[in-house]
């Protein structure tokens, strides 16, 4: 730096130099992005680093190192298909979140103000009510006596009560619920900022509304839902309770598997490596939504 | 006009399914919530939709002291937990988004990646290793550790509010203060702070809703002395399907609405999360 003639501390505010108050600004940036910057590698960096070490012992009771573990999870079939499953549900939950909350952010674009709050209250509401609670109220709505079981029952739809509880087809529709709020928060927010004049101009040159919807509204709206499905998607591949709970013990998903194994097997190593084939699967997939919303985007605006 | 051409079929169709759609994802996001309340005050011994009868007495039985200790014990330690981590995540968020509020360029969207990264992250995986690591040091289960793991986890919401405030903020405001004379901690105090305070507020709210919320952390770093209550609600749900499940779940949203309405209030909330 070309500080040399500058005090060595420059107090606050002092103007000793083009230099100095650079350099305190530069401090100054560093220094108040240091704690948590120290918080985060105390306890998230480090953690995750000992997750990949503990992985790479070779038994159980974590007495010498080797590949066994990762041996084990990658040349059993099963495991393939408990990662694969696990990322299915996250983009069945994914699809279905957004066939339902891209129409109502629609509904909210077209909204007016006052509606427009009224409908994001509507959406935020289930986000700071418990996940826990979110999926307990699934029980009540598709169990055997449920809300959905005597809706059909009454209108005479079929002879006995659906299984819904314990189904995948059960569960999507209760992540769906669980996890809508994360699609629609930013998805809302891009709709908000999409210029009327745009829809209008598609519109007035002859395109049907389903032609806009499809040219023009969703690839304005790429970004946000993008971001929208990067959360649903890496938020319903990790809910355990909802999986476990509504799932029931025959579905077996990677959180599942992780649990058990750290818990109830007490294979620390084995819970690692599946722990590691969770963050690395997901991580792939949540790259592939992210370069997919960015190449949207682009096509949108060039 | 416009308006006066015929209605094609394609419209038609339009409005019918988009429409359609837009109010089952209403009746979705809403009804799950009111069926809760509703079966919370059920007369009944099982659970069921729509509740037999009304009472309050699974209320009732959940505020007695001794037959609910353990739950009550499990809310305590999730409202303790939730108010230390939060106030340390807004404390050392709002001062980390401040300074990277003057980061440009590559490095600061590499440090905004990073810090907000355990939203997108498996928080299972982020749970078990935290475990681990904490385990593997030689630390016995506390509240202390789930606080150090909520921290991480609940921060990134800070980050995120307060970012949004400050890249909304006018610098020819601060510039004007600091020509005038004020030293850069009076400018903050007197310029920055008034005008970003209501998106800390909106930023500690979430962290503290995020930590009391939290399953992945919670779920390895609990014990039975330090439980906390979305594992012991999980626990009611997964044996024998208690019905006061249903009183505690009334009780958490009707907490949830009053504090979302007095936020809301104070700090226009539901417009910083839309972003």
């Amino acid at each position: 730096m070309s500080g040399a003639a500058a005090p060595a501390a420059p107090a606050p505010g002092t103007i000793t130099g083009a230099a100095a108050p650079l350099r305190s600004r530069r401090l100054t940036t560093w220094g108040l992005a240091a704690p948590l910057g120290l918080a985060y590698a105390g306890f998230f960096v480090a953690p995750l680093l000992m997750l990949f070490a503990v992985s790479f012992y070779a038994d159980e009771r974590m007495t010498r190192w080797g590949l066994d573990q990762w041996q084990r999870f990658l040349l059993d079939s099963f495991h393939w298909k408990v990662v694969a499953d696990t990322l299915l549900l996250g983009l069945k939950s994914v699809a279905a979140t957004t066939l339902l909350g891209f129409p109502l952010a629609l509904l909210y674009r077209g909204a007016s103000p006052r509606w427009q709050r009224a409908l994001l209250f509507v959406a935020v509401m289930p986000l700071l009510t418990s996940v826990v609670v979110r999926t307990f109220a699934w029980i009540v709505i598709l169990g055997r006596e449920g809300v959905v079981n005597q809706l059909v029952l009454g209108l005479g739809l079929a002879a006995e009560p659906l299984r819904l509880l314990q189904t995948e087809l059960g569960l999507v529709i209760a992540l769906t619920q669980i996890e809508m709020p994360l699609l629609l928060l930013p998805l809302l927010s891009v709709m908000a900022r999409i210029d009327p004049r745009l829809l209008d101009a598609s519109a007035s040159l002859g395109a049907s509304p389903w032609r806009t919807l499809f040219r023009v509204t969703l690839p304005l709206a790429a970004p946000g839902l993008a971001a929208g499905c990067l959360l649903v998607f890496a938020s319903s591949t990790t809910a355990f309770i909802s999986q476990s709970v509504i799932g029931g013990g025959r579905l077996v998903y990677l959180p599942a598997m992780i649990w058990q194994q750290a818990m109830v097997v007490a294979n620390w190593p084995f819970a690692a490596t599946a722990a590691i084939a969770l963050l690395v699967s997901v991580s792939a997939v949540i790259a592939v939504i992210a370069y997919a919303g960015r190449v949207a985007a682009g096509h949108a605006h060039g | 006009m416009r308006m006066a051409k015929r209605r094609s079929t394609g419209e038609l169709s339009y409005s019918l399914v988009m429409n359609g759609l837009a109010i089952l994802a209403l009746l979705i996001l809403v009804g799950p919530v009111l069926v809760v309340l509703a079966t919370s005050f059920t007369d009944s011994r099982s659970i069921r939709f729509p509740p037999e009868g009304f009472s309050i007495r699974w209320y009732e039985l959940l505020l007695d002291g001794s037959r609910s200790r353990q739950i009550h014990r499990a809310a305590g330690n999730t409202l303790h937990v939730a108010l230390v981590s939060a106030g340390l995540a807004t404390l050392l968020g709002t001062a980390a988004a401040l300074g990277l509020s003057r980061l440009a360029g590559r490095a600061g969207r590499a440090a905004d990646a990073f810090l907000m990264s355990p939203l997108v992250l498996p928080g299972l995986a982020f749970g078990l290793a935290a475990l681990m690591y904490f385990t593997l040091l030689g630390f016995r289960p506390s509240l202390g550790l789930i606080i150090a793991g909520h921290l991480v986890v609940v921060a990134p919401f800070v980050l995120r509010t307060v970012g949004a405030s400050l890249s909304q903020l006018d610098p020819a405001l601060l510039d004007a203060s600091l020509s005038l004379g004020a030293s850069p901690l009076h400018g903050f105090r007197r310029v920055t702070l008034p005008l970003i305070a209501p998106g800390i507020a909106a930023g500690a709210f979430l962290a503290f809703m995020a930590s009391v919320d939290n399953v992945p952390v919670s779920l390895f770093l609990s014990s039975a002395r330090t439980d906390m209550l979305p594992i012991r609600m999980w626990g009611m749900m997964e044996s024998t399907l208690d019905v006061r499940v249903a009183a505690v779940s009334g009780t958490l949203v009707l907490v949830a609405f009053l504090l979302m309405l007095v936020m809301e209030r104070l700090t226009g909330l539901t417009r910083r999360m839309r972003g």
